[in-house]
């Protein structure tokens, strides 16, 4: 089982690039589930949300204690939150950053979401989409395939330019 | 307006309900389905209504009758209105309730109901108590009237409830009293003819809870219209139209006194709450006038 | 197709395709996405029914029982409060024989203000004469919500059911569904005792002490029948659309030593722990209970039992523990684990069948029991 941490703020769109994931995750063939921790909902709040995905129906619902992974949207919520917390050791960090961030112990990488949203015009009510552009991010890193990413974005919007934007942060992503 | 309905021959009220003697609740309930018909479903919550009906298997009650829970006259009736309606049935969904299962514990359903638009008529009859508990005072229970949860007299005022309803701005709403079955006739049958919420408020003379003999509940009917303690009216899309009796009263109403006297239930009434009673007839006839002369 | 899916919206899927005439609901979280989503459905015509936002759950529920006694389909769903708040009703809807189907995704109870998931909403309820299950996937919640029109409207059956998911964890969660063509599997809708203005009737009167415990009497003999109706829906259900269901899901049970009985999305997550434990050589099974009531005989005879309770009854113990312990002579070790949506993981629930004190209580994370 391969499980992914997404840390974001509320209203930034993790929810739904946890939705995205696990969706292309199941167009792929395998089994997946995408679970928001919900607390009240406050617009601008540290939030978690979880994914896993097998080849086997998945029977946990408990919170991931040890990722295999973690994907943070908004680079911020380190200062307030652990974000490496129980990431296994040699496990992948994603960080929305124009800069390279290096995590001792931990494979790093890092993407600029935001301005792959910005360049492509993606704002909704003032903030930019990333949950579009990540899931592009993750096909380079070989979490989803390619096209099950495009047909997963296809299926839940309909405004091609959140596909141009994944393909755009799968070419600027490091394999 | 003044003409004299035809009213149906046909009984919907059986004769072997189990109401007191000298009940005009059950009165009204007759002209109430001769002016709705055999189409038609009574929802009725915990009250008087529920009782005279009788005791399963039998029903004294010649239309369905479905009885609900105390608060939900007007959600259920909410809930059987729209599955008619569905079904393309144009069935009448009378909302039958007391003064307690409406201005109390009822309110709320019925608000709801009137907000949301429901096509259904509900019927308050009021006999200003919990009559079907022994006569405990309500939101209907008028200021000085004895209960027995106010036994020296109550110190709050009648709840307005025709204002409440009002402000929900229904099609159509009216006041009725038992004593004046052909009014009542009337009325029933036109709000049966609107799209809509439609509310009519009947005042029902009590004889155990009132305490005044069986054979009086009528004269009681009257003497309230008389003497402008209950004012018969109707609002049609916001035009009030008060009927001739309460016209009446307004220009030269009885005593006040003539209606309390005979009444068990304000038996040594003070003398100041008298006047206030006369004080708030007065406030009423006239802010009615001045509504009927403005529209 | 493959479809992803919360647990809500698969709630609401399901009942779009089952189509009832009239859907009376108040939004509470965390259903309101079932509400949301049926509102959606009948304003975009999707869903020919009539929505009723009605002012509160108890009006809900009086709004189902006012439409269903007509004849038609009925459809409500609620949560914690909102359940308890319509109590009055939910025994009116089972005395009357109304055929109600219910969605409640179970929360916990106030105060204080807490959103998250526990049993002791439904568990409320469970003397109301309500069939109740409980489901723990996505796929589940939708195809036990078809299932549920189908048992309710039963002639042997007239009694509505409930339909439990745990809050977030499952009503919220996102998974794969797979949504089937319902066909006749539902045959319509045929109440023997619809008002009929022709023959009119009436109903919920006074009633007499001789008549009335009849009645109770009717409700309790139909609730039995429908254990029969159950096993034939669920059979039926499993030839046409290829998915399984039982009173219990059983995990490696034949042989077990010990067995966790849960229900809800608990009861999934013991398999895992069962998987952890008979690597370290301890012969587990699950046991995860899906119907409450009418409530199935277990299976349990030789084994010890870890019931792991998302509730509890004040002054007795844990709900289902004192069910199971009222039916079975074999040790119970009773968990009080996750009220107030309390973490508790696999890896708690194999901690639990390795420290297990068979005939104790053991409340989860409370430092003076543990």
């Amino acid at each position: 089982m391969f499980e992914i941490r997404i840390h974001s703020r509320g209203g930034q769109g993790g929810v739904t690039a946890a939705r995205l994931l696990a969706l292309a995750a199941i167009h792929d063939g395998k089994y997946a589930t995408a679970a928001p921790f919900y607390g009240a909902e406050r617009r601008g709040a540290p939030i978690v949300s979880f994914v896993r995905i097998d080849d086997r129906p998945i029977r946990i619902y408990s919170q991931i204690k040890k990722p295999d992974m973690v994907i943070v949207l908004d680079a911020s919520v380190m200062d307030v939150v652990d974000v490496l917390q129980g990431l296994k050791t040699g496990g992948r960090v994603l960080v929305n950053s124009a800069h390279p961030r290096e995590f001792k112990g931990f494979t790093s990488g890092h993407v600029d979401l935001t301005g792959i949203a910005l360049k492509e015009n993606l704002v909704v009510a003032g903030s930019p989409i990333l949950n579009t552009p990540v899931i592009g991010a993750l096909a380079k890193q070989g979490i989803v395939s390619v096209d099950s990413a495009k047909k997963a974005i296809r299926e839940m919007f309909s405004d091609e330019r959140n596909v141009k934007a994944a393909e755009t942060a799968y070419e600027e992503m490091s394999a | 307006m003044d003409t004299i309905p035809e009213i149906p021959k046909e009984e919907y009220i059986l004769k072997c309900t189990s109401a007191c003697a000298g009940c005009s609740d059950s009165l009204a309930l007759r002209y109430v389905l001769k002016a709705a018909g055999p189409d038609t479903v009574l929802v009725v919550p915990a009250c008087c209504t529920s009782v005279i009906q009788g005791i399963y298997p039998n029903t004294a009650f010649n239309v369905p009758v479905y009885n609900i829970a105390f608060a939900s006259a007007a959600a259920c009736a909410s809930g059987m209105s729209n599955a008619f309606r569905a079904a393309g049935k144009k069935t009448n969904v009378i909302a039958y309730a007391g003064d307690g299962g409406t201005l109390d514990i009822g309110i709320q359903a019925m608000s709801g109901a009137f907000e949301r638009g429901t096509d259904f008529l509900y019927i308050c009859y009021d006999n200003e108590a919990y009559g079907n508990t022994g006569m405990q005072r309500s939101g209907g229970t008028p200021l000085g009237a004895r209960t027995t949860t106010t036994p020296t007299g109550k110190t709050d005022n009648k709840k307005d409830i025709d204002a409440i309803i009002a402000a929900h701005d229904p099609p159509y709403q009216a006041t009725a009293c038992a004593a004046y079955p052909q009014d009542l006739f009337k009325k029933v049958t036109k709000a049966l003819t609107f799209r809509g919420p439609t509310f009519i408020h009947i005042l029902a003379p009590c004889p155990p809870g009132w305490r005044y003999s069986t054979e009086k509940s009528v004269e009681m009917g009257k003497l309230a219209v008389k003497s402008g303690m209950w004012v018969l009216y109707e609002r049609e899309y916001g035009k009030l139209t008060i009927g001739a009796q309460s016209k009446a009263a307004i220009k030269k109403p009885i005593p006040l006194e003539d209606y309390l006297a005979p009444q068990g239930r304000f038996k040594g009434i003070d003398p100041k709450t008298v006047d206030i009673l006369k004080q708030r007839i007065a406030k009423n006839l006239a802010k009615l006038a001045a509504e009927e002369a403005a529209s | 197709m493959k479809k992803i899916s919360t647990g809500n919206k698969a709630v609401a899927e399901a009942v779009k395709q089952i189509v009832p005439a009239v859907v009376a609901a108040y939004p509470i979280t965390p259903q309101t996405e079932i509400v949301e989503q049926i509102a959606e459905f009948v304003s975009s015509g999707e869903l020919k029914s009539r929505y009723i936002a009605v002012e509160s759950e108890h009006s809900a529920m009086a709004a189902c029982i006012g439409a269903s006694i007509t004849g038609v389909r009925t459809f409500t769903a609620t949560s914690s409060h909102g359940l308890l708040y319509m109590h009055e009703m939910t025994n009116w809807a089972a005395g009357a024989r109304l055929p109600i189907v219910m969605a409640n995704v179970n929360r916990s109870l106030g105060p204080g203000w807490n959103i998250w998931a526990e049993h002791t909403d439904a568990l409320q309820e469970r003397d109301t004469g309500w069939l109740q299950v409980y489901v723990s996937t996505v796929q589940e919640a939708y195809d036990a919500t078809i299932m549920a029109f189908r048992i309710a409207e039963h002639n042997d059956v007239l009694l509505p059911v409930m339909v439990n998911l745990d809050g977030f964890l499952l009503s919220h969660i996102m998974q794969p569904l797979d949504t089937v063509d319902v066909g006749d599997f539902v045959p319509p809708i045929q109440l023997p005792h619809a008002i009929d203005v022709k023959n009119p009737t009436g109903y919920g009167g006074l009633t007499g002490p001789d008549q009335q415990f009849k009645f109770r009497w009717d409700i309790e003999r139909s609730i039995r029948d429908s254990v029969k109706v159950i096993e034939a829906t669920e059979k039926e259900f499993a030839k046409r659309f290829g998915r399984k269901y039982g009173f219990t899901e059983d995990y490696q049970c034949a042989d077990a030593d010990v067995i966790i009985v849960a229900m809800g999305t608990l009861g999934k997550e013991a398999e895992v722990a069962v998987d952890l434990l008979r690597k370290e050589g301890i012969k587990a099974g699950s046991m995860r209970l899906r119907w409450l009531r009418p409530f199935p005989k277990l299976d349990l005879k030789g084994k010890q039992v870890v019931v792991i309770d998302r509730d509890y009854s004040f002054g007795r113990g844990g709900i289902l523990a004192t069910e199971i312990m009222a039916q079975t002579k074999e040790d119970v070790f009773s968990v009080i684990a996750g009220l107030g949506g309390q973490e508790v993981t696999y890896e708690d629930v194999a901690g639990f069948v390795r420290k297990r004190r068979m005939g104790e209580e053991f409340w989860f994370g409370v430092n003076n029991n543990v």
